[in-house]
């Protein structure tokens, strides 16, 4: 059927086209191949002459590729005529008759360089740019608080007890498993190892350091960046797509001092509460491990690890765990102001505020580990 | 306005359609036709149920009772492909546009097309500028993402991606809300324009009493959970029902009445 759809003959310098069947969008991809092929037509042309009597419908995609051909011919040089259309497809021909010529903007091939090379540039002015970001939410912070602070009745309250609510309260079953788990795998992956040289005993040790120094608190951090973090990216994200925090800027309030404070303090206050709690549960996984996997029992567990540990241990790190909540808190309320009017881009800066807050996180627990051991605490 | 539509081609045949939620019945017994070609304007008290009809019979709420034809097949009937086969002979326009927020305006336009059309890349990007053209945007917002679009141009956009497949029936949510009064008179003429060359069928919720006076064929008009009237706009003028007594000889209709006579 598709080779009636368009019929050519040239006499000398005349082409005589003739147009059938439907033209419409279930034959478009035919139609612009006989389409293509009579306006490659080789030999002077001077008369194009376009009948399209035969032609039972016509929708905008054959519209649009009969005014291709008329265009393609006439750009030739080439006289060309349409006739025999009917009354309505005329006037919906002539509506795509009067689409201006030719501009399609190009759009991106061939210059895989320069976009691999633009690519990389982006990426690293937008690490640049997200510090920046971070640095004014901090400064935005301390204004907030200095304000707050000289009328403390302006503070949320019950906004910061939903928070503390949401993101300690009811992560603590979820900190608990957790902790507890990691401090069984360690103590039986110590045991494992001490055993073979006799130095059971220390596994204590070990676990007791490793968990008040740094797992605790790194845990316990990681699951709030993944749990509460994203949940602020996303519920900031999307009342800036729905113009919530224009409107609340619009009556007087400061966003900043509305919403980010609260959950941000709610952290700030949360995450050394669950690290205290992940931290005593991992100690109590060890020392279950110990009794039930390396036959340590309690009480020699209990003075041991009394030996081992001193303050100073938990107090490393209990001191870490406020910054690091306000490095998560910091991400992810930025992350979810900088969420731009699609569901994609809430998406994308939600996976950014964990996998940065994580990343930072950890830079910061590196950077506290040498400021510790720098004052020998 | 002469439209060639004396044949009385009944497009989408809505009868005894009863639809709910709970226990509040929003469309009780409700009969409507659209005729082939006709540009109908439905209008109704806001939460009389318009936009719910429109939402039954694209398919996307169920009914408790009834039969809704459109083209001819039985959408409560149909298997799955005739439905899908239908689907593809209309095209919607949602009240907030919804364009998928995560697409460029160009891929919002080619993305049915590309699903359903084998088509060569140039003859897609082509047709995107042609139908742009046609709603009246010119070829630079091809790149922007909606967040970018103004609301007019949002509506622009949707209308072209609603007539994106060259569908035979157009469903409009609205069309002119959200719009100052001199982009909704251009867009009730677009539509009419459109009408014309395509040959639409349009279904219009509306609440736009210049939309009403100056593209509808017929109005439809819903309340209290069935079609009380259809028919010309003299038909509602004359009529002597207390709600379109209220409707279109209220100040605000016949400050638009004015404007026209």
């Amino acid at each position: 059927m598709s080779d009636t759809l368009l019929e050519g003959k040239a006499q000398g310098g005349q082409l005589k086209l003739a147009g059938a069947g439907a033209w419409t969008a279930q034959n478009a991809r035919a139609l612009e191949a006989l389409i293509d092929g009579e306006t490659a037509r080789a030999g002077k042309l001077r008369q194009v002459d376009i009948d399209m009597k035969q032609v039972e419908r016509l929708d905008t995609f054959g519209a649009w590729l009969l005014e291709r051909l008329v265009r393609s011919f006439s750009a030739r040089g080439c006289q060309t005529n349409v006739t025999g259309l009917k009354e309505d497809d005329r006037a919906l021909y002539d509506e795509l008759h009067a689409v201006k010529p030719d501009q399609a903007s190009p759009h991106g091939n061939g210059q895989a360089l320069s976009y691999a090379l633009a690519s990389v540039g982006q990426s690293i002015a937008s690490v640049g740019q997200s510090f920046i970001s971070f640095v004014n939410m901090l400064g935005a912070l301390v204004m907030v608080i200095l304000r707050v602070a000289k009328r403390p009745h302006t503070f949320r309250f019950t906004s910061l007890v939903h928070q503390l609510d949401n993101v300690a309260w009811r992560a603590v079953p979820i900190i608990l498993l957790i902790t507890f788990l990691i401090g069984c795998i360690i103590a039986q992956q110590g045991l494992f190892h001490f055993r073979k040289f006799g130095a059971d005993i220390y596994v204590v040790d070990m676990v007791g350091i490793l968990v008040l120094r740094e797992l605790g608190v790194l845990i316990v951090a990681i699951m709030v960046a993944g749990r509460s973090g994203s949940a602020y990216t996303a519920e900031l994200g999307s009342m800036k797509m729905r113009e919530e925090i224009d409107a609340l800027r619009t009556m007087g309030f400061d966003p900043i001092e509305v919403l980010v404070l609260p959950r941000i303090v709610a952290l700030v206050i949360g995450v050394p509460v669950l690290t205290f709690l992940g931290s005593m549960a991992a100690l109590y996984g060890g020392g279950l491990v110990c009794w039930l996997y390396g036959g340590i029992d309690p009480d020699i567990f209990l003075s041991r690890l009394k030996e081992a540990i001193t303050l100073d241990h938990f107090k490393v790190g209990l001191i870490k765990a406020p910054f690091m909540a306000l490095i998560v808190g910091v991400v992810a309320c930025v992350e979810g102001l900088a969420v731009k009017g699609s569901a994609e881009s809430l998406g994308m800066q939600t996976t950014a505020s964990v996998v940065e807050s994580i990343f930072l996180v950890i830079v910061l627990d590196g950077l506290f580990a040498i400021f510790f051991a720098s004052i020998g605490m | 306005m002469a439209r060639g539509n004396g044949s009385k081609d009944v497009v989408i045949e809505v009868r005894d359609v009863v639809v709910g939620f709970g226990d509040h019945v929003v469309l009780d017994h409700v009969d409507l036709d659209v005729y082939r070609g006709e540009i109908l304007g439905f209008v109704g008290g806001s939460g009389a149920g318009k936009s719910v009809l429109m939402r039954s019979i694209i398919g996307l709420l169920p009914m408790r009772s009834g039969r809704i034809k459109v083209l001819g097949v039985d959408m409560t009937a149909a298997s799955d492909s005739a439905r899908r086969a239908i689907e593809r002979r209309w095209g919607v326009l949602f009240q907030q546009g919804a364009l998928f927020s995560s697409l460029t305006v160009r891929e919002n336009l080619q993305f049915p097309v590309r699903e359903y059309l084998n088509l060569s890349p140039r003859l897609l990007d082509e047709l995107v500028i042609a139908k742009l053209d046609m709603v009246g945007l010119d070829a630079s917002v091809c790149e922007k993402f909606p967040s970018e679009l103004s609301g007019g141009m949002t509506k622009r956009v949707a209308l072209a991606r609603a007539l994106a497949l060259d569908p035979e029936i157009v469903f409009l949510d609205e069309p002119t809300s959200g719009l100052d009064p001199i982009g909704a008179g251009e867009f009730d003429n677009l539509i009419a324009t459109l009408q014309r060359t395509l040959g639409l069928t349009v279904f219009m919720v509306t609440h736009d009493l210049d939309s009403l006076h100056t593209v509808c064929d017929r109005i439809a008009v819903l309340a209290d959970g069935k079609v009380i009237a259809a028919g010309a706009m003299e038909v509602m003028l004359a009529s002597k029902h207390p709600w379109l007594q209220a409707y279109f000889h209220g100040k605000r209709s016949r400050a638009s009445h004015a404007e026209r006579t």
